[in-house]
């Protein structure tokens, strides 16, 4: 399975020259097996990723994990959407009252976006994310929601011979006197175990994070401690914010790990990045396409 | 190892917070929390007494009526919220692990996520104070 970071940012894209090395485009994650592709969250990222799949693929199955601006603002955007010799599959969580298509119309229609989902040339299919396992390819995914506000699903992601955990938005302390408790109790926690890549929203300072209860997101620390406690192999975090220059997440990042002392692979969440994860127990390789972040490792 | 339903975890978080008893249970029956309030109320801790199959929990505290005739399991707010998934509320008398009888009023309603999913139940539940 290899892993490519497409857009590492969360909520708002924040292009410039403090973010340059991380990264601005807003969540998107490509990962490919066996000549199959996955593409999860339509970021801003996504823009970019369809110019590399264009005559690759004649199926991409986008998988979003929740329908936030930030993780759709670059759908329009995606190459295989006006490719009719492209079959593309989106899947998203199902909500109480809508389905996916008239959700994602919302934003595929006039007066926000000019073109109309129906008008896509593509063979467009839509599903709803069933509860539970499904396999596209030769992947085996389980999916279920998250504590994020509005309906939204982290994804498990499995080949034979590796286990992503996706979780870009997500706040397992809300609520928690202490935090990490029980798995158990814990959201997230069955999708994250013992997965050999965790790629986990770690969006604020602790300080941030107490004027941001609620909101659907992790501390830099909250995500070590979840990762620790899901026991995974290496750990992606990820959906920094836009406010968080380059230098600020060098700082947070490191911080964190001296606090957290990881027993495992922590290599920060940046544009450009690939792992290979070949075999289930043995860490991941990145490998930084832009050639200026290395990895921390306890 | 699965966890717990996201809507049982974001209830109990809640009910953490709150100054009223909440007994939480999850499609299966099993009372798989209760908090502080509800301690004082049962007379244990939660961690003391860990989960609780529905034949237990229904039975243990020896539920009663006004007259001190008890109450059949089934007839529990709780339990028709969890069986019948409905709305329910009633007054009951408990006799806790302390061995106090204590009159209680709960209002019990069931969990029903997205698509349908029947996830369980929860009840909230106070000590009415005889005049």
């Amino acid at each position: 399975m290899k892993v490519t970071l497409w857009g590492t940012r969360g909520s708002l894209a924040s292009p410039g020259a403090e973010t340059a090395r991380y990264g601005g485009n807003t969540s998107c994650v490509e990962v490919q097996a066996n000549g199959a592709v996955l593409v999860l969250d339509a970021g801003t990222g996504i823009r970019r990723l369809g110019a590399t799949l264009a005559e690759k693929f004649t199926r991409v199955d986008l998988l979003l994990t929740h329908l936030h601006m930030d993780h759709i603002q670059g759908l329009g955007f995606f190459a295989p959407l006006y490719d009719p010799e492209v079959s593309v599959h989106i899947w998203g969580p199902a909500s109480a009252t809508l389905d996916l298509r008239a959700r994602l119309m919302r934003y595929l229609s006039p007066p926000l976006f000019p073109v109309h989902l129906r008008d896509l040339p593509c063979n467009l299919v839509l599903h709803e994310v069933p509860r539970g396992e499904f396999e596209i390819g030769p992947f085996r995914i389980r999916s279920g929601p998250v504590c994020h506000p509005g309906p939204t699903v982290g994804y498990r992601i499995e080949t034979e011979h590796a286990v992503l955990c996706y979780l870009p938005d997500h706040e397992p302390a809300l609520g928690s006197s202490v935090f990490p408790g029980h798995g158990d109790w814990t959201s997230g926690y069955a999708a994250a175990k013992d997965a050999d890549l965790l790629i986990h929203d770690a969006q604020y300072t602790s300080a941030e994070y107490a004027e941001h209860i609620g909101w659907g997101h992790s501390s830099m620390q909250q995500a070590f401690a979840f990762a620790k406690l899901a026991g995974v192999k290496h750990f992606v975090p990820f959906h920094h914010d836009p406010a968080h220059s380059d230098d600020d997440l060098d700082r947070l990042i490191s911080s964190a790990a001296a606090v957290a002392a990881p027993s495992f692979q922590v290599t920060p969440g940046t544009e450009g990045t690939s792992f290979n994860l070949t075999n289930s127990g043995t860490p991941s390789s990145a490998q930084a396409a832009k050639g200026v972040r290395g990895r921390l490792r306890a | 190892m699965a966890h717990k339903e996201i809507e049982l975890i974001l209830m109990r978080q809640l009910a953490g917070y709150l100054a009223t008893a909440v007994f939480i249970v999850d499609a299966a029956g099993t009372l798989v929390f209760y908090n502080e309030p509800a301690e004082i109320m049962l007379g244990r801790r939660f961690e003391e007494t860990g989960e609780m199959p529905a034949a237990e929990w229904s039975t243990i505290f020896k539920p009663t009526d006004e007259r001190g005739a008890a109450i059949a399991p089934q007839a529990l707010p709780l339990s028709v919220a969890l069986t019948e998934r409905r709305m329910a509320q009633g007054d009951v008398w408990i006799r806790g692990f302390d061995d106090v009888l204590r009159h209680t009023e709960a209002v019990a309603f069931p969990i029903i996520g997205h698509g349908g999913r029947f996830l369980g139940a929860a009840a909230i539940s106070r000590e009415v104070r005889e005049k």
